[in-house]
Formats: structure tokens, C-alpha cells, sequence
């Protein structure tokens, strides 16, 4: 009897031991297949003319497979939506969590939860119908789809995920670091910019990250906005980034081709930056916390 | 809780094993390719569906290169392409079988005074030798070219024939002719080519030297911006039973109604 | 208290601090309502019974999203019949049986890794693997499975979270009683955790609902009307899926909007239903 027990106690640990170690596999198998299809092409191609090449015209008679647009436009694209993004979010953060009456803060709360959780397929479409002409007409440029286009969208997007994770790490201030500086003679805003927020700092960097993982993997919504030529980026140009690169490409490639195997080392570089960008952010968190 | 665990494997399982059944029901037909087809092809699926119970259809609209790409890899009945097939991809082991023409309409938007243009105006046009409308006669705005994405039958049909491959400038690379009409009708400095199959009242076709593109001038050749409706297959796999019943329906004299109803010309 | 006088400069900076912060919250607040209005107002009025319920056909001209309707069921179907087993069992393992703390370790840390990928790249190896290495083509079943990947560390987290806040004490009294591990598990600790599990669920059908990218490759865009077996073999597009060859394909923007009135719906519906799956567990362990 207590043989039996002991070997369905031993098989569960098993299922349990291999069901947590089907996770760690998923990541092994994703990195390992993206970088067996990725290589091939860069090799064929050269690093340097692959990274750095300015021109990508995979079906021309002379292909070229520079990818130096596309990394530029995603980094521009990116560092445009943290740059509208963080502020706005940030901002918006403190007040939801120091000044805001706690009724209009719960309503405000759920509106931005919800904003959080819409498909970005129906980001693009408003994008698509409303921002592109407008910006068309606005600027008074030939057409509206442009990296401008994308960089609001983007910031659009990181915005709720940004006010969200900086309410938490604001919320998570200890009262009495506020109460001490409001005795010491500080106005309640000095208080919440100069001892609340360096408090945060951490969670505020955490959202920092979860924004520019966010806009750097943005593929559905981009495609909607941004004219999707392979041009190296200019603000009111038909842009195309590393996501849509891959995504435009994808369908028609033909197996086995030089360009289906370059898209794969677009995704392969698309991946590896995000871990880089992981890495060196999560780098600067841990020193800062010391 | 061994029960909830036994329910999910099982049903785990039965999902997977399902899969493999669905490869072998006798009652399917899958293509995938043109978008520019997708009336005609749709239509004839319908109707091909509705004379035979118990078979679906089914159709992706993916583009004329990722169509030849999908047959070729097996992972459709019948590949749709716009274009005819390239030596390469013949010698790939691939049969073309032309099944309509359809006109490539060059489309403006509505609030666009021109009507007309001809081959080597276009041609000038796309190549950026000619940056406003009102060098041809509409009014100053810079021209913005559209088109579509570099495996597509139309764009490869129409730069064949206006003598533009690989130099056009465009604007924007779209990846279906639905796109290029809506993007085309969404701005009054646009230009661009469509499906003339596809081509609805909220765009406009120009006259190509004076001839308009209708299911007439298509057929006997005077429309010249045109190219073929191109279903393709394997050369040595054979067909599924059904389908083979599709294909032998939709390029018989049955199907010719069905063709032009949707708006390119039979040639069966 | 002596009230000390705030010199200009102080003066000037509280100003301009709550100047941006009202600026902010009112730019947020008017996107919000602008997205919503303007989805609602230009979708709602497309939504009819005939749009709800019919394909598409050509023949009369019509478009109908029951089978996008039907193949998102499906989808969400199939990967939560499998994320939750995965996620559940590997967010018991880490808690419960884990001893080798740097194992535990590197499988949180996968998992976070994982939840950072793009859904683009997903639906990349989703395809290469799934679809031509397992052999399962274009279907939904492929997609199921990619979604199975990307949603795992959310389902682990919140179980895990779960998991945690069952305090150690029962655990020892179970033990203390004789019981064997899977026992405890089973008796005292599984249920502690259902709030975890059910949240995940939850937020796991709301990242189902608004997947695109990870689809278009692996699921593909057919609209044909399927029994759920025959349609998880097969290609078929989602909601989402569909809206964007809808916009993108065939500037259908009525249909488009439609159908993002709906999704938008849903959203609101998924959020709902956790919060008050929130609160009802708040509720329990007050009591």
C-alpha cells in the first residue's frame, strides 16, 4: 500500500517536473529554430552588408538584402512612441494615484484597463480611417501612411500598459516617506515629483520596459499606418519596420529562397534585439536598486 | 481530478487525431493565391459547393507568388496565380492552366479630372519621370504611386507591360488589389493598378489610349494592359478526388457564366 | 504649525507639474473615449442578425462573420484545453515540488523571456514548426498550439501567484496528518488556487481574442462554415484576423468596423467577468 502510494507520488512529481520543463523547452525551441533559419541567409549574405546594407530590394533582378532601413525605422519608431508614451503615462499615473478623488480614479482605472485589452488590429483601423488622412491633410503630404503615423499609434499602445505598471510601483511607496517630506514643509506636488516618484523609480523603469518590448514587436497595427515601402526612415515617409518586413514578405517568399531565408534572419535580428534591449535594461534596474 | 486529467487527454488526443483525418476526407478542396481572383474563384467555390454536398471550399487570399509557393510546397489543392508561371517555377514541377483574362485597370481617384492616358505616359509616370498631375492635365498635386507587393501577378503584369520592372517608385507596396483600390480611392493624388475584376464605382479606370477596359476590349486584345487567370498544379501529383471535380468544372463552358458574372473573360 | 510662504519658484514648478499632469489624464481620458465612441458608433450600426449569422457568398453578394465567429471559438477552445494543464502543472511543479532552486530559477526566467517575445516571431516558429514540421498545414489547430506557447507564462504567473498566497500552515497540517504530497496538493492547495487558475483563464481568452499577428501565418484566412473538429483542421480566420483583411484586402470598412465594435465588446465583457471573479474571491477570504 505504501509502495503503491510512493509511485503515484513519484509519477506526479514526474508529469508535474515535465510539464515545467516543456516551458524552458519552448524557449530553447524558438531560439534554436529561429537561429538554424536565420544564419543560412546572413552568412550567404555577409554580416556587415546584411546589418549595415542600406538598400533591400529582395525580388529585383539584382537583389540587395540590407536591412540597415529597417533596423533604423524600428529603433526611430520605438524611441518616438517612449518618448510621447513614458511622459504622458507617467504623468497621468501620478495623478490617478496622489490627486484624483478615489470615484474618478476607479472610473479612469477601468477605462484604461480596457484600452489595454483591444485588439491592436482595431488600433490600426482607426489608425488607418482616421490618423492617415489626418495627417495627410494636417502636413499637407502627399499621403498620410508614414512613420509619424506609427509613432502615435505606437505611443497610443504603450499607454495603458505604462500608467498601470507606474500605478503600482506608486502605490507601493511607503506613506511615511510622503508624510516626512509633507512635515518638512513641502507643497503635496513637491512631494509626489521629487520623493514619490525617485521611490518608483524602479517600477517606473519596469514600465519603461514593458513599453519599448511592446512598440518593437508591434507588427498588425503598424501594417495599417505606415505605407510599408522598404525606404530608410524619414517622419513622413512610407516606412517599413523590422515586423513588417517580415510579415509583408512572409507569404510569397518561395521555399528555400534567399529572401524567405533573409526574412528569417530578420526575424532572428528583430529577436535578438529584443533580448539585448531585455538584458541592458534589466542591467541598469538591478544597479539602480543598489 | 483524475477524471478532469483523463477528459483532457483524451480530448487532447481526439484533437490531434482529428488533424490527421482531416487529411484524408475525400470531401475538400483548398486554394490559395491571387487576390485578384478571389471573386471569380469564390464565386465558382460557392456554386461548385452548392452542386456538391458535403465537399467545402476553401480559398486564401495570399497573392500570386505566395499562391505558386503554397502548390508547390503541398499545402494547397490549387495554387492561384495572376501572372503566368516563370520557367524556374515550371521547372519546379508546376502545370499552368489558364482559366479567365482579367483587364489590370489603371484607377485614380474620382475627384481626378483625367480620363485618359497612354502606355508610355503611365510608363513615365511610375518611373518618376513624371512627379506632378498637372504636367498630364489634372491639377497640382504631387502624384502618389501605389501599387503592390513584388510576387504579385498584377504588378508583375503591369510593369511587364508599361516597361517598368524594377524601376518603379512607389509610394506605398500594398498587398492586394482591394488595398490598392481602397488606398487609391482615400486619396485624390493617387494612382494605381487593380484587378479590373475588383475595380468598384468608388475609384475610376482610365481610358489606356482611348480604349476603356471592358470584358470586350480584354477579349479581343485592344484593352493591351491584361494578363491571365492562372490555376496551377503539380505535374506529378495527382489531384484529390474532389479536387479534380473542381478543377474539371471550373475550366469547362459550365463555368463561363460564373467567370464573366464576376467580371473577367472566359476563355474556355 | 507656522505656515511658511512658497517662493516663486516653487510656485512656478507646482504650476507647470500639474498643468502637464492635467494635460495628461485629459489626453488619455479623451483617447479613450474617442477609440471607444468612434469604433462603437461607426461599428455598431453594421452589426446585424444576418451579418451575425451567415458566410460569406459571392454569388449574393454577401458577407457574413459566422464562421470567423465560430473558428474564434475554436481556437480558444483548443489552446485553453491545453494551456491549462501546462500552465497549472507547471506552476504546481515550481511551488510545490521544486528543490533545485536554480532550475526554479531558469524557469521563471524562460517564462518571463517568453512572455516578451513578439507574437510576430511566434507566429514565425509557429508556422515552421506546427504547420510544415508536424505536418499540420494551414489550420487552426496550428494556431491553437502557437497561442498554447504564448500564453503559458501568463497562466504560470497567476497560478503561482495563487499558489502562494495558500499559507504554509495548511500545508504543514496536512503533512502533519499523514498525507503524501500529491495529497496535500490535491486536497488543500489545488483549491486555494482556482482563483489564480480561473484569472489566468480569463486573461488568457482575452490575449486569444485579440491575437493577430501569430494567426495570419499559422491559421491563415478562410471563411468556410465548419463542425468544430473538421474546422480545427483546417484554415480559418478569427475575428481579428478577419478584420484585417476585411479593412486591409477588401476595404470592406463597414464590415471592418463591425466586427471591431464587437471585438471591443467582448473586451469589455472579458474584463468585467475579472473583476468580479476578483471580487468574489476577495469576498471568500474575508470570510
Amino acid at each position: 500500500m505504501k509502495n503503491r502510494k510512493r509511485l503515484m507520488e513519484n509519477a506526479i512529481h514526474g508529469i508535474f517536473l515535465i510539464l515545467g520543463l516543456i516551458t524552458v523547452g519552448c524557449v530553447l525551441l524558438i531560439t534554436i529554430y529561429l537561429v538554424i533559419s536565420g544564419i543560412p541567409a546572413i552568412r550567404k549574405i555577409g554580416v556587415l552588408k546584411f546589418l549595415f546594407g542600406k538598400k533591400w530590394a529582395s525580388t529585383a533582378a539584382q537583389p540587395q538584402y540590407g536591412i540597415l532601413p529597417f533596423i533604423l525605422t524600428s529603433i526611430y519608431g520605438t524611441a518616438g512612441a517612449i518618448v510621447i508614451g513614458v511622459p504622458v503615462g507617467f504623468l497621468a499615473a501620478v495623478y490617478l494615484s496622489k490627486i484624483a478623488p478615489p470615484k474618478v480614479k476607479t472610473v479612469i482605472e477601468t477605462a484604461v484597463s480596457l484600452l489595454a485589452g483591444i485588439p491592436s488590429v482595431v488600433y490600426g483601423l482607426v489608425g488607418m480611417m482616421v490618423l492617415v488622412p489626418g495627417i495627410r491633410t494636417l502636413f499637407h503630404i502627399p499621403d498620410g501612411a508614414s512613420l509619424f503615423a506609427a509613432i502615435i499609434v505606437l505611443a497610443i499602445m504603450i499607454l495603458p500598459s505604462i500608467i498601470k505598471v507606474s500605478l503600482t510601483a506608486l502605490e507601493a511607496v511607503p506613506k511615511e516617506y510622503e508624510d516626512a517630506s509633507l512635515a518638512l514643509g513641502a507643497t503635496p506636488v513637491e512631494t509626489y515629483f521629487r520623493v514619490s516618484v525617485p521611490a518608483a523609480k524602479s517600477g517606473i523603469a519596469a514600465a519603461v520596459v514593458l513599453g519599448v518590448g511592446r512598440a518593437i514587436g508591434e507588427a498588425m497595427a503598424i501594417m495599417m499606418v505606415a505605407g510599408n515601402a522598404p525606404n530608410m526612415p524619414g517622419m513622413f515617409q512610407s516606412v517599413r519596420f523590422l515586423t513588417t518586413a517580415v510579415a509583408s514578405e512572409m507569404s510569397y517568399a518561395a521555399d528555400g529562397s534567399l529572401q524567405k531565408q533573409a526574412l528569417f534572419s530578420i526575424a532572428l535580428v528583430l529577436f535578438l534585439f529584443i533580448m539585448l534591449i531585455n538584458a541592458v535594461l534589466n542591467f541598469f534596474l538591478k544597479h539602480s536598486k543598489e | 481530478m483524475k477524471k478532469f486529467v483523463t477528459l483532457i487527454a483524451i480530448v487532447s488526443l481526439m484533437l490531434t487525431a482529428m488533424t490527421g483525418c482531416g487529411k484524408t476526407v475525400s470531401g475538400s478542396v483548398s486554394t490559395d493565391g491571387s487576390t485578384s481572383m478571389e471573386k471569380v474563384i469564390g464565386a465558382l467555390g460557392e456554386a461548385f459547393e452548392g452542386n456538391n454536398s458535403g465537399v467545402t471550399f476553401t480559398y486564401n487570399p495570399t497573392g500570386s507568388g505566395s499562391g505558386v509557393t503554397a502548390v508547390a510546397e503541398g499545402r494547397c489543392d490549387i495554387g492561384l496565380s495572376s501572372r503566368n508561371l516563370k520557367d524556374e517555377e515550371k521547372a519546379q514541377g508546376l502545370t499552368e492552366t489558364i482559366l479567365a483574362l482579367d483587364g489590370i485597370a489603371v484607377i485614380v481617384n474620382t475627384d481626378n479630372p483625367v480620363n485618359d492616358l497612354d502606355l508610355e505616359t503611365i510608363g513615365r509616370i511610375y518611373r518618376g519621370e513624371i512627379t506632378n498631375w498637372k504636367e498630364i492635365g489634372g491639377n497640382d498635386l504631387e502624384i502618389v504611386l501605389i501599387g503592390r507587393e513584388a510576387g504579385s501577378g498584377t504588378r508583375d503584369g503591369f510593369e511587364s507591360i508599361t516597361d517598368t520592372e524594377d524601376v518603379c517608385k512607389y509610394r506605398q507596396e500594398l498587398t492586394s488589389t482591394g488595398d490598392v483600390i481602397t488606398t487609391v480611392a482615400g486619396n485624390p493624388a493617387a494612382i494605381g493598378y487593380a484587378s479590373l475584376a475588383s475595380v468598384k464605382e468608388t475609384v475610376k479606370a482610365l481610358s489606356v489610349s482611348g480604349i476603356m477596359p471592358t470584358e470586350e476590349t480584354v477579349k479581343d486584345g485592344s484593352y493591351v494592359v491584361q494578363r491571365p487567370f492562372v490555376l496551377v498544379t503539380r505535374s506529378n501529383t495527382e489531384l484529390s478526388e474532389a479536387a479534380q471535380k473542381f478543377f474539371d468544372y471550373i475550366t469547362s463552358s459550365e463555368a463561363n457564366e460564373i467567370i464573366s458574372s464576376a467580371g473577367a473573360v472566359p476563355v474556355n | 504649525m507656522q505656515k511658511q510662504s512658497i517662493s516663486t519658484k516653487r510656485k512656478a514648478y507646482i504650476t507647470v507639474m500639474r498643468v502637464l499632469m492635467g494635460i495628461s489624464v485629459s489626453v488619455t481620458c479623451a483617447l479613450v473615449l474617442f477609440l471607444i465612441g468612434y469604433v462603437l458608433w461607426k461599428g455598431l450600426p453594421n452589426v446585424s442578425w444576418e451579418l451575425l449569422t451567415t458566410k460569406p457568398s459571392y454569388l449574393s453578394n454577401r458577407i457574413g462573420i459566422l464562421p470567423d465567429i465560430l473558428n474564434t471559438v475554436y481556437i480558444v477552445l483548443a489552446t485553453l484545453v491545453l494551456v491549462l494543464p501546462l500552465g497549472v502543472g507547471a506552476a504546481i511543479y515550481l511551488t510545490e515540488y521544486a528543490k533545485n532552486k536554480k532550475l526554479v530559477e531558469m524557469i521563471e526566467y524562460t517564462a518571463e523571456t517568453l512572455s516578451g517575445i513578439p507574437s510576430i516571431i511566434y507566429g514565425l516558429v509557429g508556422m515552421l514548426f506546427f504547420c510544415q514540421f508536424f505536418g499540420m498545414k494551414t489550420s487552426l489547430l496550428a494556431g491553437a498550439f502557437t497561442l498554447v506557447i504564448m500564453n503559458l507564462p501568463t497562466v504560470m504567473r497567476t497560478t503561482q501567484e495563487s499558489l502562494k498566497t495558500v499559507p504554509q500552515s495548511y500545508r504543514e497540517g496536512a503533512f502533519g496528518l499523514g498525507a503524501g504530497k500529491w495529497r496535500v496538493i490535491y486536497t488543500v492547495v489545488l483549491p486555494g488556487c482556482i482563483e489564480g487558475v480561473i484569472t489566468g483563464c480569463i486573461l488568457s481568452v482575452g490575449r486569444i481574442l485579440g491575437e493577430s499577428a501569430a494567426l495570419l501565418f499559422t491559421a491563415g484566412f478562410a471563411h468556410a462554415l465548419n463542425g468544430i473538429f473538421e474546422g480545427l483542421g483546417s484554415a480559418g480566420a478569427t475575428l481579428t484576423v478577419a478584420l484585417y483583411v476585411y479593412a486591409k484586402e477588401n476595404g470592406e470598412f463597414g464590415i471592418a468596423f463591425a466586427i471591431a465594435a464587437i471585438l471591443m465588446i467582448l473586451t469589455m465583457f472579458i474584463n468585467l467577468s475579472a473583476a468580479l471573479v476578483g471580487r468574489y474571491f476577495q469576498r471568500r477570504r474575508i470570510v
